[in-house]
Order: C-alpha cells, then structure tokens, then sequence
C-alpha cells in the first residue's frame, strides 16, 4: 500500500524530527511512502482565522496533489481533523470527498490498518498522554468524558500501552484542552498560558516526566512553557516514541544542535 | 476594552481564576455523574432536539396555538418585536394598576431587555429574588452566568455585601447563614409586592400553558401573592405538547447543576383564581418577545442556537469561560452560547468573541439540545471576516501566509533564511521578535535544516548506493 505523507509547515521547519520518525515508523510498519513537496498546509489556520478562501484554495492543492494515493497519513491529529470534517465543504472538486475520507493521523492510521511493526524496545519512562480536542472530539479517537455514547478506543493509548516498560500516567482532567487554539494562543495569549499550564500541572500530579500527544501544534505550546519556567518535562511527539520503541531511535539526539 | 483585555486582567489573579475554574468543573463533574444516571443519555439529547428543531420550524402555528389556549384560560397574550416594546408592555401594565414594587425570578430574557434599569428610572422598585441574582442587583453588576449569577463571588464577599446591604455581623461567610438573612430581607419585599414578574422556561403551546423552573421556590412565591403575574418569554421557548416537557426536564437540571430535578418545576395555566371579595381579581400577562430572534431563525448556519434551553452547561464546560469569568465578555449571555447569539445583534461589537475560543468541541459535546456550537463559533469567525470585522492586520498576515503556502519555492526560500537568522539571534532577541507567542513561552532551538531538506539528503544518499 502506499500512503503519502504529509508534514504541516510548523513540523516542516520546527520538528522535522518528527517528520522523520512518522516517515520510519510508517516504512517500519511495510508502507510505502511518498512525500509531497507540493504541499505544506492543509488550511486549517485560514479556517480557523475565518478566511476560508484561503484555507479552500489550499484545500484545493491538497486534493490535487493527493487524490491518487491510497491514503494520506499525518502526525497532527488537527490537520487530519481539518481534511476529515471541512475539505469536502471547502472544495467542490469532486475528489474531495474521497481525499477527505483517506487522510488519516498517524496512530488511526497503524491500528486501523493493523500495521503496527513490533514495539520490542523498552521505554522505561512515565508519559503523560496528552488528548487532542481535534483528535478526539472531530475524528473520534477515543471517548471525550462528556459524552455517555458507545466507547471508542484511543489509538494513541492503545499503541502506547504496547510499549514495553512505558507507563502511563494518569491526569485528574483526561481531556481538558490545552489551550493551543491557533490564533487563539497568540491572540488571548494570557488564557492560553494559563490553560496550558494548568495542563502541565496536571501531568505534574499524576508523575509525568515525559508529555506526548498526538498533535505537534499542542506540544509545542506546552513545550514552549515548560522551557520558560523550567519544568522539569520532555516533550515529545507520540511518533518519536513510537519509532524508539520499534527502530531504536535515539530521541535526544534526533534534535540537530544549534 | 474586549474580551481580550478584560480575560487578562482576571487570569492576573492567580489563586482566584484557579478557584473560579475549581467551582465551575465541579459543576461540570456534577453534570457528568448525573447524566451517567440515564441509561440512555444520548438518546434523550436527541430526543430534545429532535423536538426542539421541529418547534422552531412552526414557530408562527405553535404561537398562535398558544396564544388561543392561553386566552381561554384567561391569561393575556402580548406581542413585543424588540426590548424596548417589551419593556413597555410591562410598564404599562404596571401603571395602568399604579403598582410600584415589582418582585422578579430569573429570567434571562428581562436581562437581555435591560428591563430593571428601565423601570427604576421610571421609578419603579424591582427586587431580583433568585438569591445569586439578588446577589449581583446588590452589586449593581450583571450577571457572570447564565444559571448562577453570582457564581463569580466568594462566600466572603458576599458576606461583605450583607454587611453593607442587611446589617450581617462583620465576617460572617456561612452560606446557610447568609442565605437565611436574603431569606428574611426578600420576606418584606414578597409581601410587599404588588406584582410578580417571572421567565418561562418552556411555553407549551397545546394548553397555553408554561413552565418555571427553580430552586428557591421564589417564582412561587413572586407571583402567589401579588395580583398581577407578568411572564417574559423569548420567541424560541415553545414546544408543541406536555408530554414533550418530560425529555426537557430529564436534561435540564441534570445538564445545569448536576441534580436528577430542580427543586421547583412550576407549571402556570392561567391566573389564579379569585380570592377574597374586595381584593383585586388575579391577572396573568405574557409578553412573547422577538428581540433579534426571528433574524437568526433566517440564518441557517445559526437557527439552531435558537433550541438552547439555558442549562449553562456549555459554559461550565468551556475551558476559557473557566478562566476567563463571566464578566470578561461583556454580553448578557456568556460562553459558547452567548458567543454564537451576541455577533448576530452586533458583529461589529462582539467580533471578537467566536475567537475567545480554541475549538476544543467540549460545548458542543455536552449541549443537551446539541447545539453545534464550536462549528457556529468557526463560522461565525467567516462570517465575520467577510464581513470586515477582523482587525487588518490579522487580514493582512493570512493573506501573505496563504500566498506563501501556495508557492513551495518562496515558502522554501523564506524559511530557510529565517530559520539561518534565528539561530544567530540571542534568545532574548529572537523571543521579542516572535511575541506574544513568546510572552510566556521560549522557543525551541531551531533545527538547521527543515523536514524537507532532511529528506533531500536523504534521497541523495541513496543514489549513492549502499554503502
Ligand atoms: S447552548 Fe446548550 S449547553 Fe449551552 S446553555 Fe444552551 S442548552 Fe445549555
């Protein structure tokens, strides 16, 4: 099966890491992948700013450039959310739908697919996992605590919870956002410090050393505060820790130094 | 000052936007443990909206039925297009009787028409007696939440207030305490009053009959003794039938506090009957009022707002109304709710609120009538960037950003120097550069080369064969 990879631009120039460790877990798990230069956003900060014919024109690149793969895969559970839920209304094209249909994030993607390559090597670390709201409440990955529906599983949780050795750690608030939001996190930024501290916190009381989530745009906020105030938490992206445990990634080193 | 500046001075104090967040998602606990009480919660969501939706698309038929069920039963039905025919409607009402003190149980509606400050200075007395709302008329400040107004203030400052406003001894934070002396003050005022000024929570339009809900008893009380029983009622309240009442209130008081009923569910048919020879025989007047409403039934994308029943769970559940307070919005409905209905009665004014959000989902998620609210929200944000709204320079970076993203090789270009650039800057430098997102936040080190130079190399290695 190929699947094409799609890194967002904030992973593109601040996490390439990231990119990289998606790109040799999917390959680990016997994809082929493609990588599309072409394409370096999905829209989701123009239709979240309220300018949707920007976010439809890139909308419309994303399904040109994408609509004859099999599957799309992506470490940002938001901009999987964004194709998932608005391309089709974005985009009249009538491949829309069909791209649409086939962008996955990185987890949904493994477990549907029941690819997962074994996750042998021991993560002996506790990691607080952090739930995206776009992850969990657009694509459905896993149980929001509102909602007394049917149960879903999380397929972050669930992978992790394969890693021999990893704990995970438990949060008073399992899926309370952290107050990324976009703009949002530059333009209220007083709330959107507190939100993603009061997070932390959390993570703090439940013995968290490590924090990962599904979405790159979440972590680095929260990262960016844990470095101001020096809290004592690595971040990383589930993809790195992933690609640890079944390729032997070293995680601190992949970071090239200054 | 928008909600912006007004959400930055609250989370200023520290210890008190963490209380306030404390207070309220336990509330939003409470409302978790009661839904898990109902087997089938999510089918009683849907059930209320089912009917909801259907209401709103007969609103003119469902209205008139009403009205002719609840002439027949002697009530008097009126007519208000907007606040202040509204707030006329009851004045008159009041001084064709020459009645001066009014006793009111919450009604957010009476909120949203100013009707308090526009009898008083006509020089009528008023008296809120829902206690949080008596809480705030004290104050002279409006309401900070939909359900408990007051939900803003601790029990000391309430104290403090009693002190001033009821002679309470001086430290006195006891809530049984407190209330006992609101208690014994709003006595005076009940018995005093001449009318009684109440909401509708649900109007049912197959017996002209309607539905109070509280859990002091005070809307009881505020129309039992007075004459003149005057209902307020917004356009969007009505259902067809009693028996379509029982999904609502499964989920009201659950969704609202977390209780299985609220201690008073009141139903009204009517006036009541005529006492004693020589008192004044009993009236009830409902003021059905438009006030914008009919506007956003016009608009698709919002109608649905238009099913809220006012639980107020929305707002306990949002993660900025938590840590932003009520207050900060400055609307008469706070949170998801208020921010989808304010922008319909004044973009301009309230354009800022669809973006006092993250689009977490969780409003959305608890809504017992399913009110989308954060896709309102996110298409409230296009509505009102097409519409002008936006600040230009928010206009003015997506459109450079989105020309880049179209075109790999600037975007390629650009980065690539400005990453060079930012790994030579001294943090300090590169942290103002980058504000506010670096206001509290330090930036990573910036890798030398991005994902896709990465990939190149990569690629380059392998022409080279194996090694
Ligand atoms: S929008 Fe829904 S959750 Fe919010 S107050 Fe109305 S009914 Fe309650």
């Amino acid at each position: 099966m190929r699947v094409a990879l799609f890194v967002p631009c904030y992973v593109d120039q601040l996490r390439p890491q990231i990119g990289l460790a998606t790109l040799d877990f999917l390959t680990a798990a016997g994809f082929e992948v493609d990588f599309q230069e072409e394409v370096i956003c999905c829209g989701q900060p123009f239709l979240t700013a309220g300018e949707t014919k920007r976010a439809a024109a890139l909308g419309a690149r994303f399904v040109d450039a994408f609509q004859h793969v099999d599957a799309i895969v992506t470490p940002s559970g938001s901009c999987a959310a964004t194709l998932r839920r608005h391309l089709e209304s974005l985009v009249a094209a009538p491949a829309a739908a069909s791209v649409a249909a086939k962008t996955f994030e990185l987890c949904e993607f493994i477990t549907k697919e029941s690819a997962c390559p074994p996750l042998s090597r021991p993560f002996p670390h506790r990691v607080g996992l952090h739930a995206s709201c776009h992850g969990l409440r657009e694509l459905g990955l896993g149980t929001p605590t509102e909602t007394r529906a049917a149960t879903r599983i999380d397929p972050a949780r669930e992978l992790l919870s394969r890693i021999p050795e990893l704990e995970i750690t438990s949060l008073d608030r399992r899926d309370e956002c952290c107050g990324f939001g976009g703009t949002f996190s530059v333009e209220e930024a007083a709330v959107s410090t507190r939100m993603g501290l009061d997070r932390l916190e959390d993570h703090g009381r439940g013995g968290a050393e490590i924090v990962t989530s599904t979405d790159v745009s979440c972590l680095l906020h929260l990262e960016g505060l844990s470095r101001r105030r020096t809290l004592p938490f690595e971040i990383f992206h589930i993809a790195e820790i992933l690609a640890a445990s079944a390729l032997g990634h070293d995680l601190r080193a992949s970071a090239e130094p200054r | 000052m928008g909600h912006v500046d007004r959400a930055r001075e609250f989370v200023r104090d520290e210890s008190r936007t963490k209380w306030h967040d404390e207070s309220l998602w336990f509330v939003r606990a409470k409302r978790d443990d009661a839904a898990d009480t109902v087997p089938d919660w999510e089918a009683l969501r849907d059930e209320a909206a089912t009917i909801k939706r259907d209401a709103l698309s007969r609103l003119p038929d469902l209205w008139r039925q009403f009205e002719t069920a609840a002439t027949e039963a002697g009530a008097v039905v009126h007519w208000a297009r907007d606040a202040e025919e509204h707030n006329q409607i009851v004045l008159d009402l009041l001084e064709e009787r020459g009645f001066r003190r009014v006793v009111k149980s919450k009604s957010m509606l009476t909120e949203e028409c100013g009707l308090n400050p526009f009898l008083e200075a006509r020089g009528i007395e008023i008296i809120d007696t829902d206690l949080g709302e008596r809480i705030v008329q004290l104050r002279n400040e409006p309401p900070s939440h939909i359900v408990m107004p007051a939900i803003h203030l601790k029990r000391s400052e309430v104290g403090k207030l009693f002190e001033k406003e009821m002679g309470a001894p001086v430290g006195l934070d006891d809530p049984d305490a407190l209330t006992a002396l609101a208690r014994k003050d709003l006595r005076k005022r009940f018995i005093a009053a001449e009318a009684g000024i109440t909401g509708v929570n649900f109007a049912v339009a197959e017996t002209g009959s309607f539905v109070v809900v509280t859990n002091e008893g005070n809307a009881d009380l505020g129309t039992a003794l007075p004459s003149l029983h005057i209902a307020c009622v917004g356009l969007e309240k009505i259902i067809p039938a009693p028996s379509d009442l029982a999904p609502f209130l499964r989920l009201l008081a659950r969704s609202a506090t977390g209780q299985p009923i609220s201690a008073y569910t009141s139903h009204f048919r009517g006036p009541r009957e005529a006492e004693d020879i020589g008192s004044p025989a009993p009236a009830m007047h409902i003021v059905i009022v438009d006030n914008g409403r009919s506007d956003l039934l016009a608009q698709p994308s919002f109608r649905d707002a238009l099913a809220c029943i006012r639980c107020g769970a929305c707002l306990n559940t949002c993660p900025v109304y938590r840590r932003s307070g009520g207050h900060s919005y400055g609307t008469t409905i706070p949170g998801p709710i208020g921010s989808v209905l304010e922008p319909s009665r004044d973009p301009k004014a309230h354009a800022e609120l669809p973006h006092a959000c993250t689009l977490c989902g969780s409003c959305t998620n608890v809504c017992p009538v399913r009110v989308p609210l954060h896709h309102q929200l996110l298409t409230w944000r296009a509505h009102l960037a097409e519409g002008g709204h936006h600040p230009t320079r928010r206009r003015v970076a997506f459109g450079l950003a989105g020309r880049l993203f179209a075109h790999p090789r600037a975007y390629e270009i650009l980065t690539k120097a400005g990453r060079r650039v930012a790994r030579r800057l001294p943090t300090a430098w590169l942290d103002r550069l980058t504000s506010p997102w670096t206001e509290a936040r330090t930036l990573p080190p910036i890798p030398a080369r991005s994902f896709r130079e990465q990939m190149r190399a990569r690629a380059r290695q392998a022409t080279k064969g194996p090694r």
